[in-house]
């Protein structure tokens, strides 16, 4: 069975080019466009394996998006990637004391994508 | 490249409504500038832009936009008031992000200088800050100096929290483990007692040997998601080229003539090694001793690789005696099996601890001299490449040999004998495959005719497939020659695959004229015999007009196996642990439920069952509780019933002698450390 990555991201670009990157990969994508679509998705959908969000978004942010799924049981130990810009150093502490994985830093092409995603997803 | 046209769209369509948005909020805020909420969401269009664009190349839009951006964080942690000359900054750095959106689908140029002005003025309203501008991280690679092999010691203390941020420590050391040799010895000293231990924490800590061609910063690098919830040593501890070693004492007592070589040793065997004077003093746990040891151990490897690799040595030993030696390890397992059991049954602790410590030898042994014995496929291929080209002018066919997975190893007996069947599937496929160039271009296929032969690892098995691209086989041909040879009557049903199988049939020939190359079709009977000979099986399979596969599947090796020992009745069995999925119990309940039709259940799966015990008319004694193995063949899950599972056995397979030839469900036998004979099943054939 293919892993299933969800993608979260307000930029439909953002997560067009992710979507498009992964599943020529063989990796199932959920989309969500925010932190609270994103729970939605996790709660009422089929499993999720590891998970790729944005850190600025409406209504949830990244940030309370990842303390959110850690408090979930099933989700504790799933690793999250979190999308970061060079000037956000701040919000990266924020977000890997939030519990992220690890983080790729904005710009990214599909390969450094990939091989974050390597490194976390068995 | 398509796919980034398609994204670059979709992103200034993107832009274009984030363009709207901000211009909305904007005057929002002039109309409220408390608006917290508008302030965020304006942030968040431009970040978007910003973050977007450089994603997909607009490097002009995010350098702009960055200093927007900047200057909103700033308006968004309440550094930065909200004044009117601000709002129509923001409004002019609007307009100008969208003449350069504009301008990428005209080609028009914008206004540098118009851009290169608000960023003055958006930077006049704030001081500036150290090293707030963009830094793009030129990470210097330090591979290419490093290119030299070089062994780090790496010694990865994760914090206990690590797992919680979803952290795989497996998935770095596989990572590691990519990169060179790679010795990881887990340290379980804070491991705390059970009841203690918090199962969500990680208490091990790992030290790990690696022997690379990479550089200290890219092995840094995959530590780099972790490196704060951890502590991470990294030390170069060799590096090829540097002088290596320091003396010992005793080399230079010996070089000096102060003493002699033998005298040093004398004393040297009377003195306990340190690390077990270390762990005896208790100054340290035994499991850094054997960390240490490991990292000394990995650089002897390394270095006397290097050494041998300078001298490229090897010695040449006459086959026979690696057969005796293989012969002789064979014996010893069986003794070992004896010896062990003898020890249980004593039930002496150091008679058992003697038996262990020569099992383990033994095995280590075995797989030793098996290796030793183990050699590529790729020498007999390359006597093929020759033989492909002669034939195929004598022919008049032009055809090309294209073998894959050359170094795949397999047992120089099975390689020997292979050497024969080889060559006849292959000329059959030279002859009868691949058609003469004309008839190949009116069938729309390229001049030259292509032969793969590929062997590859699968399991315990190496797999040989021989693949053409000619003509296929004749269904209705085969058949005819069939009927014509009284193989099968006219009335019997074949599917395809049935129907293929028949020219393995004795005394089956299905070409027209007969030609030097295939011979005289005494050869595909043979084939297959040879081949079940070495314990392995042969299948065909072909498309008209597309080409035949030829699958040879032989197993790895055929003096030892590992089997599951099984009992029935009072006889003792072997299941060649290789087709074994797992063992599950069959009470007579499950009996009574599938009403007589031997199907089990398993996990919601059907699986068919064989009571072996009916199979070879054992007498009707049967226990209570019997049990299935159940094994894989053929890609298919079928259960064999036996009363009991002992466990696993290493297996020296004896030939079963002429008497028994056509005894077809059993492969061989064995025998137990007790001197009974166990039989091997050869789980193929019994389905």
């Amino acid at each position: 069975m293919s892993k299933v990555i969800m993608t979260v991201d307000d930029s439909i670009s953002i997560r067009q080019m992710v979507s498009f990157s992964l599943k020529k990969e063989g990796y199932d994508v959920v989309e969500a466009v925010d932190g609270v679509d994103a729970m939605k998705k996790l709660n009422e959908g089929n499993p999720v394996h590891m998970m790729i969000t944005d850190l600025n978004m409406p209504n949830m942010d990244g940030i309370e998006l990842i303390k959110n799924v850690r408090t979930n049981a099933k989700y504790k130990f799933m690793p999250i990637i979190m999308l970061t810009t060079e000037s956000q150093e701040e919000r990266k502490q924020a977000g890997k004391s939030a519990g992220a994985t690890g983080w790729i830093v904005k710009p990214f092409n599909p390969e450094q994508l990939l091989g974050v995603i390597r490194k976390v997803l068995k | 490249m398509d796919d980034m046209k398609e994204f670059s769209r979709i992103y200034q369509q993107e832009a274009e409504e984030r363009l709207a948005e901000i211009e909305e909020t904007v005057l929002e805020i002039e109309e409220n500038p408390e608006d917290q909420e508008a302030v965020n969401r304006l942030f968040r269009a431009v970040h978007t832009i910003k973050g977007s664009g450089a994603m997909f190349g607009f490097t002009d839009i995010a350098d702009f936009t960055h200093h927007l951006e900047t200057a909103l964080d700033k308006v968004r942690n309440g550094t930065l008031t909200v004044t009117k000359e601000l709002i129509d900054l923001i409004l002019k750095s609007r307009d100008h992000i969208k003449n350069i959106l504009g301008g990428i689908s005209t080609g028009e140029q914008y206004d540098q200088e118009e851009g290169a002005g608000i960023i003055a003025a958006l930077n006049s309203l704030f001081p500036a800050e150290k090293g707030d501008d963009r830094t793009v991280d030129q990470t210097v690679s330090d591979d290419a100096k490093a290119a030299v092999e070089t062994t780090y010691r790496i010694r990865f203390k994760p914090f206990p929290t690590l797992f919680l941020n979803g952290t795989d420590p497996m998935l770095l050391f596989e990572e590691l483990r990519t990169m060179g040799e790679c010795n990881i010895t887990p340290i379980l000293r804070d491991l705390p007692a059970i009841n203690d231990l918090n199962p969500e924490h990680c208490y091990i800590s790992w030290d790990i040997i690696l022997t690379a061609r990479t550089g200290i910063d890219t092995i840094k690098d995959v530590f780099i998601f972790v490196e704060d919830i951890c502590e991470l040593e990294v030390d170069v501890i060799d590096r090829e080229g540097d002088f290596e070693g320091d003396r010992r004492l005793g080399e230079i007592l010996v070089e000096r003539n102060d003493l002699s070589r033998e005298e040093i040793n004398k004393t040297l065997n009377k003195q306990k090694k340190l690390g077990e004077l270390l762990v005896e003093a208790e100054l340290v746990e035994k499991e850094i001793i054997n960390s240490a040891l490991t990292e000394q151990k990995q650089i002897k490897t390394i270095r006397d690789k290097r050494m041998q690799d300078a001298k490229a040595s090897s010695i040449r030993v006459a086959a026979e005696k690696l057969d005796t030696l293989v012969d002789l390890v064979g014996e010893l397992v069986t003794t070992q099996a004896r010896l062990s059991q003898f020890s249980m049954n004593k039930s002496d602790q150091e008679l058992m601890s003697i038996a262990e410590d020569v099992e383990r030898l033994t095995s280590e042994l075995r797989d030793n001299t098996m290796s030793i014995r183990m050699m590529p496929i790729g020498t007999t291929f390359s006597n093929f490449k020759r033989l492909v080209r002669d034939l195929s002018s004598e022919l008049g066919k032009e055809i090309e040999l294209i073998t894959e997975g050359a170094e795949t190893e397999l047992d120089k007996t099975v390689i020997e004998r292979l050497g024969d069947p080889l060559m006849h599937l292959i000329r059959n496929s030279l002859d009868h495959g691949i058609e003469s160039p004309e008839k190949r271009l009116e069938s729309g296929k390229p001049r030259k005719g292509t032969i793969i032969l590929k062997a590859e690892y699968k399991g315990a098995y190496v797999v040989i497939t021989i693949n053409d691209d000619g003509n296929g086989l004749k269904v209705e041909a085969i058949k005819a020659k069939a009927i014509e040879k009284g193989l099968i009557s006219k009335e019997t049903e074949l599917s395809d695959k049935e129907a293929f199988n028949l020219i393995f049939k004795p005394g089956f020939s299905t070409a027209e004229t007969v030609s030097s190359v295939s011979g005289r079709g005494v050869g595909m009977d043979v084939v297959k015999r040879t081949i079940e000979s070495l314990r392995g099986s042969i299948e065909i399979d072909s498309v008209r007009g597309k080409g035949s596969t030829i699958r040879l599947k032989l197993p790895l090796t055929l003096a030892i196996i590992n089997g599951l020992l099984v009992t029935i009745g009072s006889g003792y069995y072997v299941i060649p642990l290789a087709a074994v999925e797992e063992c599950v119990e069959l009470t007579r309940e499950i009996v009574e439920k599938s009403h007589g039709s031997n199907i089990l259940n398993l996990r919601g799966e059907i699986v068919p069952y064989i009571r072996l015990r009916e199979r070879f008319g054992i007498g009707d004694d049967k226990p209570d509780l019997e049990h299935i193995v159940i094994t894989d063949v053929h890609d298919k899950r079928i259960g064999f019933v036996v009363d009991n599972v002992i466990g696993g056995h290493q297996t020296v397979i004896k030939s079963l002698g002429p008497a028994f030839k056509q005894m077809k469900n059993l492969s061989g036998a064995t025998i137990l450390g007790d001197g009974t004979v166990a039989l091997i099943l050869d789980v193929n054939t019994l389905v």
